[in-house]
């Protein structure tokens, strides 16, 4: 069995995003890096996945140089291949980022043969397209279903269980493999690297290739801070004095049943 | 006067809220155009489609439309927009909104802006032209450019309210879209239902905890203050990481918005992923040891001090006035 899981290196902000001069990124000079929830499950999925059924797990990114940490942190959780799509991909759209990964997935597939299942973030944790995932898909000509929630992944049948939770319930779909899945965080929980697994990700060789990307047709502009909601925070106390103040509180705002 | 083409979206024939919310918005945004509603799908009531601003609606008949799928909404859309050439392509952005939309978009090759809050005044007539939308789940707003005949974009989910135009029932026509059999892979094959009740996104109360919780056993005040407040429980990634509650409980950009009359968020630091979900609470109680942490910086109300004192505390106190 082969599976492919696409994540993306985003900045870790703490209480405040900051952009820079120029509008055109996140201030990342202070921050660390990583991946967003929803991608962290896709890893640990494809992780579980070879632990069931064996076969090998594979990473990929798209991104500069220093995206190999991403992939490496992948590698220390038990994945067994890593892809770095290397470009300064500062202005690249979700057209043109989708039509790289197709391309560069078609070349990895020639080479090693076809993913049973990729899985993609549901979204990206900065820019939010809702889209990568499903143009891939489409160029691949396999279906694809967003938000999943939980994977079954029959290989005898060749075929692959998702849920998705909609208001009042799960959906349940089937759909045939080869398959991508767009999955959401509370997937699974995905585990934390070994002192092993980090040593032995450091060994993982890490295939780079030229991203090129057909031009998309949208482009940034500018980031911009939302509008500050100011509160003049009110302290009505220190400690367990406060208790009965709280409950004046709770009265005050009428949720006392 | 342009074409604008808005994706209906409904549950086995129930349309949902944000389809309304994406007419409101349109209304506002595209005055005096045509709004075409487009409807995959057999729907109980088409009024209200009318009553909220549309001119005509568009429903699609066909054997496989009998449940959701976005393969074969996505395909039945991309036709309905390969035939119209409508300016503007327009769904709320909600879970299926956006996934319609994207597939719709790749199989045009044309491109797809995810939730937009605002778009430039001639938007629908200009070929290249801009848009605001946000980005990090709320935290950030992002300019975008755009260059396309038919602009395809989703409106950010409760961006705006949706507001009645006491319109009359629109003209509505029928038509048989070609859906290709290879599609049924992605239509639902069954439901899980779940159990009715207050849920987190619903709740009038919601008593958060974030790692100073300390333990999964740590939650039972959280857990009896709420059910004495008829809430529910939330809580922060750093909980459903180390396991302590399940997924489904938590706030934030990758978890659940919470719009509560009331969120007591305790020993919650407030990065801006869990304040994004918890911005829409009319008021917020921040219970935390540090006066300076970011949740208290931006709640209503603060109390500073241990919340493993504070809570049985106000417990007991809420026990004594009942
Ligand atoms: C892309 C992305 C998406 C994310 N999505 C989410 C999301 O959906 N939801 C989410 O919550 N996070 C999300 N996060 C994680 C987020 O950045 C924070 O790491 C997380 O919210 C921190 O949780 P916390 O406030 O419980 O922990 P901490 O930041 O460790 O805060 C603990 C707080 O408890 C206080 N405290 C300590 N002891 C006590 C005590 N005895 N009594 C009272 N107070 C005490 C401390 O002063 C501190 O303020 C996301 C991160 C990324 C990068
Ligand atoms: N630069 C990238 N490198 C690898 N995967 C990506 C990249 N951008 C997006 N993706 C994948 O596509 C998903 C959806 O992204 P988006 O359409 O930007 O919301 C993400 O969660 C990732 O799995």
């Amino acid at each position: 069995m082969r599976v492919l899981v696409c994540v993306k290196r985003v900045p870790a902000p703490g209480a405040r995003i900051n952009i820079t001069d120029d509008g055109q990124a996140v201030d990342a000079a202070h921050l660390g890096f990583t991946v967003s929830p929803h991608e962290e499950c896709g890893v640990e999925e494809c992780v579980q996945l070879v632990e069931r059924h064996g076969g090998e797990a594979t990473v990929l990114t798209l991104g500069p140089v220093e995206a190999e940490e991403q992939l490496r942190y992948a590698a220390s959780l038990g994945v067994q291949h890593a892809v770095l799509l290397s470009a300064d991909t500062t202005q690249w759209d979700p057209q043109r980022t989708a039509s790289a990964i197709a391309d560069a997935i078609e070349t990895l597939e020639a080479e090693d043969g076809a993913f049973d299942l990729i899985l993609f973030g549901n979204e990206s944790a900065d820019t939010g397209g809702f889209q990568v995932g499903i143009r891939v898909a489409h160029k691949l000509e396999r279906p694809i279903v967003n938000a999943i929630k939980g994977i079954d992944l029959d290989l005898d049948n060749s075929k692959v269980t998702a849920r998705r939770e909609i208001d009042g319930g799960r959906e349940i779909y089937e759909l045939p493999t080869p398959a991508i899945l767009g999955v959401k965080e509370g997937l699974n929980l995905p585990r934390y690297p070994t002192m092993k697994g980090r040593l032995a990700s450091k060994k993982v060789e890490i295939k780079v290739l030229e991203a090129e990307g057909d031009e998309g047709q949208q482009s940034r502009v500018t980031l911009l801070q939302p509008p500050e909601q100011v509160s003049n925070t009110v302290k009505i106390g220190e400690g367990v004095e406060a208790a009965p103040a709280i409950v004046d509180l709770l009265d005050e705002l009428g949720v006392l049943s | 006067m342009s074409d604008i083409l808005i994706l209906c979206e409904h549950d086995r024939g129930s349309i949902e809220p944000s389809t309304l919310e994406a007419l409101t918005f349109a209304r506002g945004a595209f005055e005096g155009d045509d709004l075409h509603v487009l409807v995959c799908g057999e729907v109980d009531d088409l009024a209200p489609l009318g009553e909220y601003g549309a001119t005509a609606v568009i429903v699609a008949e066909h054997d496989m439309l009998r449940d959701f799928s976005p393969e074969t909404w996505g395909q039945v859309l991309a036709q309905q927009i390969d035939d119209m050439s409508p300016e503007v392509v327009l769904a709320c952005g909600t879970s299926r909104g956006n996934e319609v939309l994207a597939q719709a978009a790749a199989r045009l090759d044309m491109p797809f802006v995810a939730n937009v809050n605002e778009v430039a005044d001639d938007f629908a007539d200009d070929d290249e032209t801009e848009v605001t939308r946000v980005q990090w789940g709320g935290s950030l707003l992002e300019r975008a450019g755009l260059e396309a005949d038919t602009k395809i974009i989703s409106v950010t989910h409760h961006a705006v309210e949706p507001v009645s135009a006491e319109g009359e029932e629109a003209p509505s026509s029928t038509f048989e879209p070609e859906i290709d059999e290879l599609y049924a892979r992605s239509i639902v094959i069954d439901r899980e239902i779940a159990e009715a009740g207050v849920t987190l996104s619903t709740a009038p109360v919601v008593v958060g905890g974030g790692r100073a919780v300390g333990s999964a056993d740590a939650f039972a005040p959280l857990e009896e203050l709420a059910e004495l407040l008829g809430g529910r429980v939330g809580c922060s990634r750093a909980v459903t990481n180390n396991g302590w509650r399940p997924h489904s409980d938590q706030v934030g950009q990758t978890g659940t918005r919470i719009a509560p009359e009331l969120y007591i968020a305790n020993g919650i630091s407030g990065a801006i992923q869990h304040w994004v979900g918890a911005m829409a609470s009319k008021k917020i109680l921040a219970i935390n040891t540090d006066p300076d942490a970011n949740m208290v910086t931006k709640a209503d109300y603060c109390v500073i001090g241990d919340l493993h004192d504070i809570i049985p505390a106000v417990i007991e106190e809420v026990k004594k006035r009942s």
